[in-house]
């Protein structure tokens, strides 16, 4: 039972990700892209970080290697899939979840933390929170605007597929808490299968507790 | 077989924010120009080698399609000349 941690070149939040699984006693490992998928994954992480320089898109190139093809024949048989932050635009490129990740709306880099509200708490991903719990978990990126049609997102939504939304500290859903000018405050969402999640915010970030947050915990524990 | 360029432009779909557009749009205007509107895009040239014109556009729009760019916020055209 292993949980690989795809690393690609330019990938950077590989080594953050096995070290917080691991601390919540989830075997993990670094798989380099090129190696596939072990046999004996049992769930995947598309981690943090610039692969291939986030040339063209961020994600674009990643989104189109040979290990999300496997990754995807993974999600669809049920395994576990999360990406987050440029694993998280590689899911959306790649087609796992809808929309897309794009350029801030500042046009700047964000690195800070930020409030979420849990808009589904009936997923293997937020099981451990609360319909509605505001946490605090920290983001840093350039292109994490999500962008999809009013329509799509309406429907995503009606779907419960929207996980998280940035909010502020007391949970309203207010433009003053959309660090990057996603739409309807997105910050997270499921794939066709609840099993498959990506966010931009970082939980393998908000789990070791030395950066001011565990919140991230029990998002983690999804591959328990 | 003949050789054929096919250029490819990759644009934002109206209506999507484009804050780099934005800011160079502001620059300019910094520098003392008079603009009302600044779009960008990415333009691509393809060198490759096809039966026709036809055939030259067909790989082209396939290329856009899987990669270079994403339906989601992209439109894109393609032009294709003999090389």
């Amino acid at each position: 039972m292993t949980v690989a941690v795809v690393q690609f070149g330019g990938s950077n939040c590989d080594r953050d990700t096995v070290r917080a699984l691991t601390a919540l006693g989830i075997d993990a490992r670094r798989v380099w892209h090129d190696d596939g998928l072990p046999p004996e994954t049992t769930g995947v992480v598309l981690p943090g970080g610039f692969s291939y320089g986030d040339y063209l898109r961020a994600g674009a190139m990643a989104a189109r290697s040979p290990v999300v093809e496997a990754v995807r024949e993974a999600a669809a048989a049920g395994t576990p899939v999360l990406g987050i932050c440029n694993g998280a635009q590689v899911g959306c490129e790649a087609g796992l979840t809808p929309g897309v990740f794009t350029v801030n709306r500042s046009a700047r880099f964000r690195c800070e933390h930020v409030h979420l509200r849990v808009e589904n708490a009936d997923t293997p991903w937020t099981a451990g929170y609360e319909p509605g719990e505001v946490l605090r978990f920290p983001i840093a990126h350039g292109e994490g605007r999500f962008e999809l049609s009013a329509d799509r997102l309406s429907a995503l939504a009606d779907d419960d597929r929207v996980l998280f939304r940035y909010c502020d500290e007391n949970g309203r859903v207010v433009d003053a808490a959309n660090p990057n000018g996603s739409t309807g405050n997105v910050a997270g969402l499921l794939g066709e299968r609840d099993t498959v999640a990506v966010l931009m915010p970082h939980p393998e970030r908000a789990t070791l507790g030395d950066i001011g947050s565990t919140d991230g915990r029990a998002l983690l524990r999804a591959f328990v | 077989m003949s050789e054929y360029t096919a250029t490819v432009t990759v644009r934002l779909k109206a209506g999507v924010h484009d804050p780099e557009a934005e800011t160079t749009r502001r620059a300019l205007e910094r520098l003392g120009f008079d603009l009302s509107a600044l779009r960008a895009a990415d333009q691509f040239e393809l060198d490759l080698d096809a039966e026709s014109a036809e055939s030259a556009r067909e790989r082209a729009t396939e290329m856009t399609e899987r990669l270079l760019a994403n339906p989601t916020i992209h439109d894109h055209d393609i032009e294709v000349e003999p090389r």
